[in-house]
């Protein structure tokens, strides 16, 4: 990789104050994403902002009828945290299934949302629960934070600080993993946050990213079980097609998903 | 030249190393620890696989000064020169775990980040899972499986390995 000025602040402000004052600077975070593009020359920022030594970043909290997870907080500690897996099970063990063990250990969750890679699993997380991304700056809510491939709400200056995911009454993920990576050829998380509310989401399918299913959403207020979702299709024309899956299978693959997703939420 | 300072199998070290000089470069080409392997160039095969503040971690995937302060076990840490080898090292010889090596350190550390986080008694479906981030071109992985199964049983009773750095 080409060589940069390595920076490790010691709190949030004077991370966005590097980020502020410095040529092309880039946050750090667990670096799964960030250091393998760097080792190939697809990025090459001048400086790196490490968020590794800023403490009050990570943690797991149980505030009222939400889960707060610091932006720093690694896959492996969600995945394992009594509070998510009493609290938000399907939250659990999507962090469970991202990448594989030592990707786990050193992977965050602030790292990934910020990155809004489109087959990542957590988008499809904030998506469906309705989650709140506090930064830096302000709050953000899901549906305004995930704006395109690889592109998200956030300022050049702005940290992902916590995110805040509210309980729901019941929710499940299904993900088919692609074989090699593990990343989601089509995740969805399906969350009933109330008699009439019923959000689906779909990552790992879309060219922009993640995405609501509004068909699917309604059958399941009407009720919520697998057999509602018979039926309901995703048009393949606005899925990605690339050597991995085709969109129609995609498609397909969608609907069996959601079908999962919500007979692991109605356990 | 960015300086750290860091614990590497209980000693402490110093080097001067560009900002980006990977975790695996430090140890294989700045310590002489040649016992961690460079395996694929993109974080799929686990030959790299060492413990930072006893948590298992791809060394190809992390920069150098993210270790600065940090306590690193490599596969040399785990039996003294000469010495017994650990016990997961040695359930690795007994169930011929091996054939040509390369994997093999990346795959002793994650099966000792495995037992220290899911326990002693690891069923075959445990294993197997926490091998994902592993790659074998040799064995099959059955005895891979089946000497980490043995070798999680054999360190009942001793000390956590992360500690011992």
């Amino acid at each position: 990789m080409y060589n940069f000025t390595f920076h490790r602040p010691a709190d949030v402000e004077k991370a966005a104050a590097l980020l502020q004052s410095s040529e092309e600077a880039k946050l750090l975070a667990g670096g799964q994403t960030l250091i393998p593009t760097l080792k190939q020359r697809l990025a090459a920022p001048r400086n790196l902002v490490d968020l590794g030594a800023i403490e009050g970043l990570v943690g797991i909290e149980r505030k009222g009828r939400n889960v707060v997870i610091g932006a720093m907080t690694r896959h492996a500690a969600v995945a394992a945290s009594a509070v998510v897996i009493k609290a938000i099970p399907p939250l659990a063990e999507l962090a469970s299934h991202i990448g594989d063990p030592a990707v786990r250990n050193q992977g965050t969750l602030g790292g990934s949302i910020a990155n809004n890679d489109p087959a990542a699993d957590y988008p499809a997380a904030c998506i469906g629960l309705g989650a709140t991304i506090v930064t830096s700056k302000r709050k953000i809510e899901a549906d305004d934070f995930f704006t395109g491939l690889f592109e998200t709400a956030l300022e050049p200056d702005e940290i992902i600080t916590q995110v805040s995911f509210p309980l729901p009454i019941r929710a499940g993920y299904a993900k088919f993993p692609n074989p090699a990576s593990r990343y989601a050829l089509v995740g969805v998380f399906v969350a009933e946050r109330g008699k009439k509310e019923v959000r689906v989401a779909v990552t790992g399918a879309g060219e922009s990213g993640v995405f609501r299913v509004p068909a699917m959403e309604r059958a399941l207020v009407k009720r919520f079980a697998p057999k509602s979702l018979e039926g309901v299709k995703v048009d393949a024309k606005s899925l990605v097609s690339d050597l991995h899956a085709g969109a129609e299978y995609r498609a397909h693959l969608i609907g069996v998903m959601a079908q999962r997703a919500v007979e692991a939420a109605a356990k | 030249m960015p300086r750290m300072s860091l614990t590497v199998n209980g000693k402490a070290v110093s080097a001067d190393v560009e900002a980006r000089t990977l975790l695996v470069t430090l140890l294989r080409e700045h310590l002489k620890l040649t016992g961690t392997h460079v395996g694929c160039d993109t974080s799929q095969c686990g030959a790299c696989v060492v413990h930072v503040d006893g948590r298992a971690v791809k060394s190809c995937t992390m920069l150098a000064l993210q270790a600065d302060g940090a306590r690193v076990l490599t596969i040399e840490g785990l039996a003294p020169e000469g010495g017994a080898l650990h016990p997961m090292q040695e359930a690795f010889r007994t169930h011929h775990g091996l054939q040509c090596g390369y994997c093999t350190p990346g795959m002793i550390m994650t099966a000792i980040d495995l037992v220290n986080r899911e326990g002693h008694e690891l069923d075959e479906h445990t294993i197997r899972a926490g091998l994902e981030g592993n790659l074998c071109r040799c064995t099959g992985y059955h005895n891979i499986v089946k000497a980490i199964a043995a070798g999680a049983s054999a360190m009942k009773g001793k000390r956590r390995a992360a500690s011992a750095a």
